[in-house]
């Protein structure tokens, strides 16, 4: 132990850049190897995520960027590349990389406060402690209220709202989100954002954010990847400099939009080349 | 906005609920209407008594068997024979189904082998059950057994197959391993299927039951069927019928039941 934590804490954290929390080095990923006919998904993909970023990749429909969220997750192998979780090799799937998926993934015969409690279980927490960390997740989401409901009564906003709390329960090490609101109405996808960036601008817990919404990328991201077509490829990244805390009218602000200009443009280049 | 559409409109619209009074009505007429054909053509005399019993002959025979406690004894021979069948085929069929449509090696393992097995007559199998095993009750289960249990199987299967892999890849990234993910997830997420399957099923085992019982029993509704045969007993033989359709109505009831209180979220 160092006698002096806080003296020698300090430095580090100034000197050296710290080690990013998601480092994703030259990832390949193809399908149908089996088959014959491979399909390149993925293809030479590196990012890094720093610790406490919210990372968001954007891309064309069918690019790949569900498929790079699944990779880290573990819930697929990389054909190639490597991925690393603080400096740990991701191998198959973990409650340190929480997950919210595009569908409604809550299970139907649990009620709301036993889906949030599901990973706690798992992990052998005790029973008071789960029925803390239920509660405070639960409130964060604004959902106290439905903790005895079941999935089927709730909306697909409550729906994907719980399956946010769920994930954060876990307190994993990074969030990854697929396109979590893509199935909602736009209102309801509206107060989801701002729901979204209230407790990330709490807690600044790591995420790495896939949308085809170019305004949604930029309203929640602090940092935009953008993916070409298949095969995907890391076209450009795009650092978002909006100050925080961020609202939804912000989508109007000239910083904003200039953002968005880029972006867009990246990407029609990017539709464009698809088409020769 | 077009007018409200007419009770007559609603009928004949695909889909549309009708007034749950009317439903009632109609339900209730088309069993007067069935019984009114039946009464007219035995008390009419258009059909003869020996082909055909009036509904009072069948109400007295009923009266008969069960003052005398055959009935009882009957119907509770049956109900052993088919509950013992079912039960052994669902306990084995169940967590086997569920194990063939999880598991791309179980099914590797053991589908083309069911399948087979699954569309051979159960029927032709009976000459050979007496064969071996006699025409004790063990004879009447096995029947009820082959009968039930292969469809069960690849009705299980399917139900699991069906599954989410959704669902699964939640659980793995909350923390679920393997073992969890098949009896935390993918158990309570087939139990309404597998209810429905067990319903269905049922119904096949008293198809059994009796194909069992008119061949090779003592008991049984089946067998006082076909002893009624020999004897002319129209009526007896209607009756049996009858207590069978009411055990059945009775048990698909208490499926209905056991769902609600095992899968009240999926109602």
């Amino acid at each position: 132990m160092t006698p002096f934590p806080v003296a020698s804490a300090r430095p580090s954290r100034v000197e050296a850049p710290q080690a990013p929390k998601l480092h994703i080095r030259d990832v390949r990923l193809e399908y149908g190897a089996r088959t014959g006919r491979t399909v390149v998904a993925i293809e030479g993909i590196s990012l890094d995520v720093p610790d406490k970023e919210f990372a968001v990749v954007v891309g064309p429909s069918g690019c790949g960027k569900s498929s790079l969220l699944y990779l880290v997750a573990g819930l697929a192998d990389p054909t190639a590349g490597e991925i690393l979780l603080s400096g740990q090799p991701v191998s198959g799937p973990g409650p340190d990389r929480g997950m919210v998926f595009q569908s409604y993934t809550l299970f139907p015969w649990l009620t709301v406060r036993e889906n949030v409690e599901f990973g706690l279980k798992r992990r052998k927490v005790p029973p008071a402690e789960r029925e803390d960390v239920v509660n405070r997740y639960l409130n964060d989401v604004g959902l106290a209220a439905f903790h005895d409901a079941y999935p089927k009564q709730l909306s697909g906003g409550m729906m994907q709202r719980v399956a946010i709390a769920r994930a954060l329960a876990n307190d994993p090490q990074i969030l990854l989100m697929d396109e979590p609101f893509g199935a909602l109405d736009s209102q309801t996808r509206g107060s989801m954002q701002k729901l979204l960036l209230k407790v990330w601008e709490r807690d600044h817990k790591t995420v790495l954010f896939v949308t085809h919404d170019i305004d949604e990328a930029i309203l929640l991201g602090d940092r935009v990847y953008v993916m070409t077509a298949r095969p995907g490829r890391l076209k450009e990244q795009v650092a978002v400099s909006i100050p925080r805390p961020r609202t939804l009218d912000m989508v109007m602000d000239p910083g904003f939009i200039a953002v968005k200009r880029r972006i867009l443009d990246l990407l029609r280049h990017e539709i464009r080349d698809d088409e020769d | 906005m077009a007018a409200r559409r007419s009770l007559l409109q609603r009928c004949l619209t695909p889909k549309t609920e009708v007034p749950r009074a009317l439903g009632v009505t109609v339900s209730s007429l088309v069993w007067l209407a069935l019984i009114g054909v039946w009464a007219g053509l035995t008390y009419g005399g258009v059909m003869s008594e020996i082909f055909l019993p009036t509904p009072g002959a069948v109400v007295e025979a009923f009266a008969r068997l069960v003052g005398d406690g055959s009935l009882a004894l009957h119907v509770t021979a049956s109900v052993e024979v088919v509950l013992i069948g079912f039960i052994i085929s669902s306990l084995l069929a169940v967590p086997l189904g569920l194990l063939m449509g999880t598991f791309h090696i179980v099914q590797y393992a053991l589908e083309p082998l069911v399948n087979f097995i699954r569309y051979l007559p159960v029927t032709s199998f009976v000459p050979l059950f007496i064969l071996w095993i006699g025409i004790g009750i063990e004879e009447r289960v096995t029947v009820i057994f082959f009968g039930t249990f292969f469809q069960q199987l690849v009705m299980i299967a399917d139900i699991s197959r069906g599954v989410s892999k959704d669902l699964l890849n939640a659980s793995y990234t909350l923390g679920a391993s393997r073992r969890d993910a098949v009896l935390h997830v993918l158990a309570p997420a087939a139990i309404p299927g597998v209810l429905d399957t067990l319903r269905v099923t049922m119904g096949w085992a008293w198809t059994y039951l009796v194909v069992a019982e008119l061949v090779a029993a003592s008991s049984g509704l089946g067998y006082i069927s076909m002893k009624a045969m020999r004897g002319f007993q129209v009526d007896v033989i209607f009756l049996a019928i009858a207590v069978i359709g009411v055990l059945g109505l009775l048990t698909d009831q208490l499926f209905r039941l056991v769902r609600l209180r095992m899968a009240p979220w999926a109602q």
